[in-house]
């Protein structure tokens, strides 16, 4: 029985509005024995021995001690995405369990929804498109300005893989690139991209046009932009976040934009995912947001799937892992 | 001594309202010219007409033709706002003798950047997104909300004047393949700082283009450039972004 070979994968769900894409099935049942999470609660005993991996795709099925100690055979989590926040990476390693996700796969998207973000916000596109389409416009007025990306000041928040495509981008467009990153990069790293080192995130934030924040979380970016660092940010500044919801002060956020100490934000991410309804921040005019996109398109979806499932045919034949996450 | 007098006379057509000159450029103007109100000059005798040297055109106002023409003996230059000199009858303005000026360099960026920023809210549908991000009562459907990939993708552009050319600037940096269709083929030094490819036929463009780019003056020749013919040609899975003119397309034809 072809079922018996192939090793076995714990997925969530197929389908719906977290599962595994269905065209994505097939691909992986060619390859892995998929184990849905409500197959396996149905017969725990029997299907938790034979599960070695999990394909963790959008942060499920969530994986704490109690799913641990039930999988004694587990070897490797392939989590989709860049950010692995949302695992306890001390606990899996405690288990002996490998953790890889997808770097590189989803670089560019997020970097072009970061310039997206940035271009969409500052020439007004939403408010316009809905001008141009309503059927109350009767004329389009001369005085409806934006605020121009070309020429302008970028300041990146985190230079990783990235921040560092951006910055790429951000040249093109003639923008004046500082960054600020935990390490300076290497002086043709920063040449290539035009890009001045900010070792302090102030000198940055009170310089910048636009503030674009591409850290990964962890507990020193929680929180990083605040009250205070929202009130050096220049009045006509925009906030720009694809990094992660929780590396901003949310509130502190609606305080700033409320008393216009900084004049827009577009963010990818919010904390949680989706905002309540009734989330202050949906009601400003001056906030873009869209449903964490950054590596929403057809291409990298594929192109993650075959990563992540590189990563555990490895991991389970004990070989080195691509995009092994370490501690 | 009067400083208006000293100062030549510009025709503008109003300050502020729908489309009038910005409140905060008339002081700026005022250093250099004494400004002429359209409708100053229609209740007025014939002294004024005779003091306008130049119009400052502005939003395409005012309009432009024989009647106005005739009645300003002075008029030496028009400055256009902009690049489009599609709703000028350039040979009426050079037939009285005055000069024409329109402002290329100034919008160039600005609109390359609007290029640029329709095309990565399309592919990525920023707008729809932000409607399932942001309204009260829409299902939250992350998961397959998926768009089409900018970097890497084949982006034609048709129109390689300074705007087009600086819109091939910006997606080299987002390590697009780019195709050019133009009157005139660009030089080698030119195609190559942008990995430019020139398509002799706009058809070669049509076919290969996941992102087609518009970015041509118009003229009679580019009147309905882009028809059901044209349409036809490209793929299922292209984009059309215009940033030229309305007119270089029929709109019968979008589906």
């Amino acid at each position: 029985m072809e079922g018996q070979e192939l090793p076995c994968v714990l997925i969530d769900c197929i389908g719906g509005k977290h599962g595994v894409y269905e065209d994505h099935a097939e691909f992986l049942k060619e390859r892995f024995c998929l184990i849905t999470m409500k197959e396996y609660l149905e017969n725990k005993s029997f299907l938790g021995k034979k599960i070695r991996a999990i394909y963790m795709w959008y942060h499920k099925p969530v994986i704490n001690e109690e799913l641990l100690q039930s999988l004694p055979n587990l070897k490797i989590v392939a989590s989709s995405g860049a950010g692995v926040d949302h695992l306890d990476l001390n606990l899996l390693s405690s288990y002996g369990v490998k953790v890889s996700n997808t770097p590189l796969t989803v670089s560019t998207d997020t970097a072009d929804l970061g310039m997206a973000l940035m271009l969409a916000s500052s020439r007004r596109l939403v408010e316009g498109h809905q001008m141009a389409i309503s059927p109350d416009t009767e004329y389009f007025p001369a005085n409806w300005l934006g605020a121009e990306v070309s020429g302008a000041t970028l300041g990146i928040v985190g230079m990783g893989i990235i921040g560092y495509k951006v910055a790429e981008r951000a040249k093109a467009f003639e923008m004046k690139i500082l960054y600020h990153n935990r390490k300076q990069r290497n002086k043709e790293e920063e040449r290539a991209v035009g890009a001045t080192y900010c070792e302090k995130i102030d000198d940055l934030l009170q310089q910048a046009d636009f503030v674009m924040l591409a850290v990964k979380l962890t507990p020193q970016t929680h929180k990083l932009i605040g009250k205070r660092e929202l009130q050096l940010m220049k009045p006509t500044a925009i906030l720009i976040n694809i990094s992660r919801g929780l590396v901003v002060d949310q509130d502190a956020l609606v305080e700033a934009l409320q008393n216009k100490v900084i004049k827009a934000a577009a963010l990818d991410v919010t904390y949680p995912e989706p905002l309540p309804r009734d989330h202050p921040l949906l009601k400003l005019k001056d906030v873009l947001i869209t449903p964490h996109i950054g590596s929403a398109t057809v291409k990298t979806r594929h192109l993650m799937k075959e990563n992540m499932t590189e990563s555990i045919q490895a991991g389970l034949a004990g070989l080195p892992i691509p995009n092994e996450v370490l501690l | 001594m009067m400083e208006g007098e000293e100062l030549p006379g510009l025709l503008v057509n109003e300050v502020g309202g729908m489309h009038g000159i910005l409140h905060d450029h008339v002081e700026f103007l005022r250093k250099h010219f004494c400004l002429i109100i359209m409708k100053e000059l229609l209740e007025s005798k014939k002294n004024l007409r005779k003091k306008v040297q130049a119009i400052y055109l502005w939003w395409h106002k005012p309009v432009i033709d024989k009647d106005l023409l005739q009645s300003l003996p002075n008029l030496k230059v028009i400055a256009n706002s902009g690049v489009g000199m599609d709703h000028l009858d350039l040979k009426l303005v050079a037939s009285f003798g005055v000069k024409m000026a329109n402002a290329p360099r100034a919008v160039s960026s600005s609109t390359a950047d609007t290029g640029m920023a329709l095309l990565l809210a399309s592919a990525r549908r920023l707008v729809e997104g932000y409607h399932v991000a942001s309204s009260p009562g829409m299902e939250y459907c992350e998961a397959d909300f998926l768009g089409v990939e900018v970097t890497g993708a084949t982006l034609g552009i048709i129109g390689m004047g300074s705007i087009g050319y600086k819109i091939a600037l910006r997606a080299k940096a987002f390590e697009m393949k780019i195709l050019y269709h133009n009157r005139t083929r660009r030089k080698e030094q030119e195609e190559q700082a942008v990995g430019a490819i020139y398509c002799e036929k706009l058809d070669d463009l049509l076919c290969q283009a996941d992102f087609v780019m518009v970015v041509v003056s118009l003229t009679p020749q580019t009147h309905k450039l882009i028809g059901k013919r044209e349409m036809e040609l490209m793929k299922p899975t292209a984009t059309l972004v215009n940033i030229s003119r309305g007119s270089i397309w029929k709109i019968c034809s979008i589906c």
